[in-house]
């Protein structure tokens, strides 16, 4: 009796201490398009080697409103996952309800301060703490074009300013096919409007205008014509395009039936699901005017405080592998992103990502790097809806003239 | 033995009503005071701002069209949806043929979920997949039917899409309520010398007055908490032109992070409903004791 006890005993002791060691992590994210799981299953292959246990926790839809929805009541409840997928400022949304671990130490011993730009280090810190870890880098200002396309309407590479736009664009309607392939949600009128902006305005007046939200910017002449280029790319859409999402606009540009799309760089793993080369079937190009600058998205991971020891060790694990030159690679090949570390190979990488990676180490230099209003990087998300809201209306609405169009956008900016 | 007689039932209604008073009045009360409060991702109930809430919620140019197309959706949908299921349930009590299969086919809409009504209705109302590209293929160039894409017009095509689901309903109750009509009071009529549709007009139609009643306002509820059909349909755009109070709802609560602002839309919803319910429970429980 007293031999099977003390068996017993040994029995739980190797299994606590087994337990102290490796972890559980479950992962709550929105990544379940084709490449996209893809890019996860690497990150759960790296966990699992390290002896963790992975729970994939996917919540699809809605470009992660479904899952901040579910998240929330998860949290609420008491019992959070250990990581999910998080980003701009609800990270810091999330920190301020005291709900987030600390990921210093991770960050520390992984020099996280020398690897990242300081923009999007203040991202992912709360308070000057690191609370979440960077995944990849998307471009936003991107503009997608069927170079088959281009050349049957005898247009010669991908337009450099707003004017050389237009004159394509009438190229390509008198070609008889669509100009510009666009989704109608909101989110997409907003990267759109937010490249146009830039084009129009530059880096500085960006920043003024819509992440500083100054009165003066928001209706300055500037302004003004940025929303006059914003309507004038709209009588270039086809009538259908409300609704539809941004893999069926890219779908139309791969299949030639429309020139060009303004979409971050995601739209690059339509193209190489459907075997497009890049310089050779589809041109990858700043938005007309944009070539030195580079409005960002970073993906990230934020880690919720838990109790368990071997949890929070999975936790900074996780952190630690999310980092890794490893993770960073295949995720960002898969992906169609780059890596947010700096100083990485850029070798296996294509053409676009490669300039792409060059535009974002130069443009953290000179200040052109600047984050995404349209993907949540930037603003509150009151704010940040109110402005979508009033960019959408005047993007839908033919009948709003631009002056109510500046005051629409104006007055939403001051929403708290 | 008296005492347990009294005591059972009591116990055995007991917990529905601890739960429903819970889970209904219970939310009611937290949304409310979640209104007064100042919460925005989570709830919070360190401050108290009164009615903030609900001054910004007005000033909101899209929740006051939100309210605009509640009030537009309501009165089509509902009178649509009357007009049309009686004007079928009465060519239908016209002792057609095959009436059981017309009533079926009529009534079948109401069996999908307005997610596949909305859906359905996305596809076959978008110019280049549904009804407008049909046209044009058929060789009518100039055919044109793009309500679904305009700002102005989105709201109306869920008004077509949520009149196709009712109609069926109304239809069903009409027909139903038609068929408890005394046959001799109509042939009355007749000999008299009415023509029928003034006998519809002046006798039918009165006779089924409870019948419109129940049957409006079922639906007018159905308007007021309508979300899955505008959000299968037209996901509340193009930007937030066919937005309602339900989606707007969602939206702020659930996806931007106003907990507070959705509250405060969420009772003036509440609101609306009781001003259609609380007078229709009242004639109804002030006429009871009369007809004991």
């Amino acid at each position: 009796m007293l031999k099977l006890s003390k068996l017993a005993a040994a029995v739980a002791l190797v299994v606590a201490t087994s337990a102290a060691m490796a972890g559980e992590v479950e992962v709550l994210h929105y990544w379940t398009s084709g490449g996209e799981a893809k890019s996860v299953a690497e990150l759960k292959k790296i966990m699992q080697a390290k002896g963790h246990t992975w729970k994939d926790f996917a919540v699809a839809g809605g470009g992660g409103d479904n899952a901040a929805t579910v998240l929330k009541s998860r949290v609420v409840s008491g019992n959070p996952p250990a990581a999910a997928q998080i980003k701009g400022p609800a990270i810091q949304e999330w920190a301020s309800e005291g709900v987030l671990a600390n990921l210093d130490a991770t960050a520390k011993a992984e020099k996280w301060d020398n690897l990242l730009p300081g923009v999007v280090a203040d991202v992912m810190k709360y308070k000057g703490n690191y609370v979440a870890a960077p995944v990849n880098v998307h471009r936003v200002n991107w503009m997608w074009a069927n170079a088959a396309v281009l050349k049957k309407a005898g247009v010669s590479g991908a337009p450099k300013t707003w004017d050389e736009f237009f004159a394509a664009a009438d190229k390509v309607k008198k070609a008889g096919l669509i100009a510009v392939a666009h989704g109608g949600q909101n989110w997409q009128d907003f990267t759109t409007f937010e490249s146009v902006v830039l084009g129009v305005g530059g880096a500085k007046f960006y920043n003024d205008a819509l992440i500083k939200l100054d009165p003066k910017a928001l209706t300055s002449d500037t302004m003004k014509k940025s929303l006059e280029t914003f309507r004038k790319i709209k009588s270039y859409t086809d009538p259908a395009s409300p609704g539809r999402d941004w893999n069926l606009a890219t779908a139309m540009v791969i299949q030639e039936k429309a020139a060009f799309q303004f979409m971050g760089d995601w739209a690059k793993g339509e193209f190489s699901a459907a075997g497009k080369v890049p310089g050779k079937d589809y041109i990858c190009a700043a938005a007309p005017g944009t070539a030195n600058a580079y409005t960002f998205n970073v993906d990230s991971f934020a880690m919720f405080k838990l109790k368990d020891a071997g949890a929070q060790k999975a936790q900074g694990d996780l952190a630690a592998s999310i980092m890794g030159t490893e993770f960073q690679e295949v995720f960002n090949l898969n992906k169609g992103s780059i890596p947010v570390r700096l100083n990485m190979s850029m070798a296996k990488f294509d053409d676009c990502a490669k300039l792409s990676s060059k535009d974002f180490v130069d443009t953290a230099k000179t200040g052109g790097l600047v984050p995404s209003v349209a993907h949540g990087m930037a603003i509150k998300p009151a704010a940040e809806g109110a402005i979508k809201d009033a960019v959408s209306q005047f993007w839908n609405d033919d009948k709003i003239s631009i002056a109510s169009g500046l005051a629409n956008i104006a007055k939403a900016a001051a929403t708290k | 033995m008296k005492s347990l007689e009294n005591i059972i039932p009591k116990l055995v209604i007991a917990p529905g009503l601890v739960l429903g008073f819970a889970f209904i009045y219970g939310f009611m009360v937290w949304n409310g005071v979640l209104s007064v409060t100042a919460s925005r991702m989570l709830p919070s109930y360190d401050e108290f701002v009164g009615l903030e809430q609900y001054v910004r919620l007005w000033e909101m140019d899209r929740w006051r069209l939100a309210l605009k197309n509640l009030g537009i959706f309501s009165v089509l949908y509902v009178g649509g949806s009357m007009a049309l299921g009686m004007g079928l349930a009465i060519f239908l009590d016209q002792k057609v043929r095959l009436e059981g299969v017309l009533r079926t086919v009529y009534l079948y809409p109401m069996a999908l979920s307005f997610i596949v009504t909305g859906t359905a209705w996305k596809w076959m109302l978008n110019p280049s997949l549904g009804l407008e590209k049909l046209m044009h293929d058929l060789g009518w160039a100039s055919f044109s039917f793009d309500w679904l894409v305009q700002s102005d017009t989105a709201i109306y095509c869920v008004v077509i899409a949520g009149i196709w689901q009712s109609a069926g309903f109304a239809m069903a109750l009409s027909l139903a309520g038609l068929r408890g009509i005394d046959d001799s009071i109509i042939k009355a009529a007749q000999m008299d010398g009415a023509s029928l549709p003034r006998i519809y007009w002046r006798i039918i139609l009165p006779i089924l007055r409870p019948v419109v009643f129940s049957t409006v306002l079922v639906l007018s509820h159905l308007s007021i908490k309508s979300f899955d059909l505008v959000m299968a349909l037209t996901a509340g755009g193009p930007g937030y032109a066919s937005d309602v109070p339900a989606t707007f709802m969602y939206v702020m609560s659930f996806t931007r992070g106003q907990i507070g602002l959705g509250a405060a839309s969420a009772t003036m919803m509440l609101a609306t409903v009781a001003a259609i319910v609380v007078p229709y429970l009242y004639s109804e429980l002030r006429t009871k004791p009369h007809e004991r």
